[in-house]
């Protein structure tokens, strides 16, 4: 199964089980107050998802390496390799 | 470091010197441990080029990188030993891994196309885009067969159908110190290429 063919299952799984349990046939009712907190929750659990999203690129943006040592250290390399080339005989 | 290993160069027929400074390459060390070809194309995909490659190579394992970054391959099969992973992949964004040079538009960007991807496609790896890998030679080959993707969205792909045929996946944190001679494009025309190969793999692996 693709991972857009589990995404629509489990969103259509979702949905029926909000639709039947928050808009209410008259066969499935529920009292009044767990219907209305029922209602809203798509959108908040869409919001939920975009903080927690925010946060985590947020934090993650934060703690980005930067390779300050690597740079330097390749840079050397570079030199190195060039030199011993040159010896053994490369024309650049 | 006591590996046996050769080199292949792989020349697109890009005109920026690659060829010369190979075959002098070539003739300083022997052809037992640099191998060059030419693949002349007009448009350069990197999965031609591996291709192309694999059909050089003899040994057991295949490491491929980009020419323009460095990293420590001998670390790659210590990790590849430890874990006797059929992949060992490059990450830049776990242990002490990361970059040099970013501004923070580029690394926001970064980290935000990853985040959607580990969202949407559940890879089981960190960095899907990194270009430094290790393959068994026989999971590169099966992979190669089953891609169809080309560029850097063909990497990713990489990981996602390996991660579907069951294949092991190690991380290495890399330092990607990147485009030591020349300049990194990331304009509106990457950012869509990659959403558009995203959404592709997302609907179709």
């Amino acid at each position: 199964m693709t991972k857009l063919a589990q995404w629509l299952c489990g969103l259509a799984l979702l949905g029926s089980a909000w639709a039947a349990l928050a808009l209410s046939p008259p066969g499935l009712r529920l009292p009044a107050p767990y219907r209305q907190a029922l209602l809203p929750l798509p959108v908040y659990l869409l919001v939920a998802f975009g903080c927690y999203s925010l946060a985590t690129v947020g934090y993650r943006l934060a703690t980005f390496n930067d390779c300050e040592e690597a740079a330097a250290e390749l840079q050397e390399h570079i030199s190195a390799a060039r030199e011993d080339l040159r010896r053994r005989g490369l024309r650049f | 470091s006591g590996n046996n290993f050769e080199i292949i160069i792989i020349d697109d027929g890009s005109p920026d010197g690659t060829q010369e400074i190979a075959e002098q390459l070539e003739k300083i060390y022997g052809s037992d441990k640099i191998v060059t070809r030419e693949i002349i194309s007009v448009l350069f995909s990197s999965g031609t080029a591996y291709i192309h490659g694999m059909k050089h190579a003899t040994g057991n394992f295949i490491v491929i990188m980009d020419a323009d970054l460095s990293h420590h391959v001998s670390l790659y099969f210590i990790k590849q030993k430890e874990g006797n992973f059929d992949i060992v992949s490059g990450t830049r964004y776990k242990g002490n891994g990361g970059v040099y040079g970013w501004d923070l538009k580029r690394k926001l960007i970064s980290r935000g196309a990853n985040f959607i991807t580990q969202v949407l496609l559940r890879p089981g790896a960190s960095d899907l885009t990194g270009s430094f890998r290790l393959y068994r030679k026989e999971v590169l080959q099966k992979l190669m067969e089953k891609c169809v993707s080309k560029g850097y969205v063909f990497q990713m792909e990489m990981i996602v159908r390996a991660r579907q045929l069951g294949y092991t996946i190690g991380e290495v944190p890399i330092s990607f110190v990147d485009r030591v001679y020349g300049e990194s494009k990331l304009g509106g025309n990457e950012i869509v290429s990659f959403l558009k190969g995203l959404l592709t793999l997302f609907a179709t692996t």
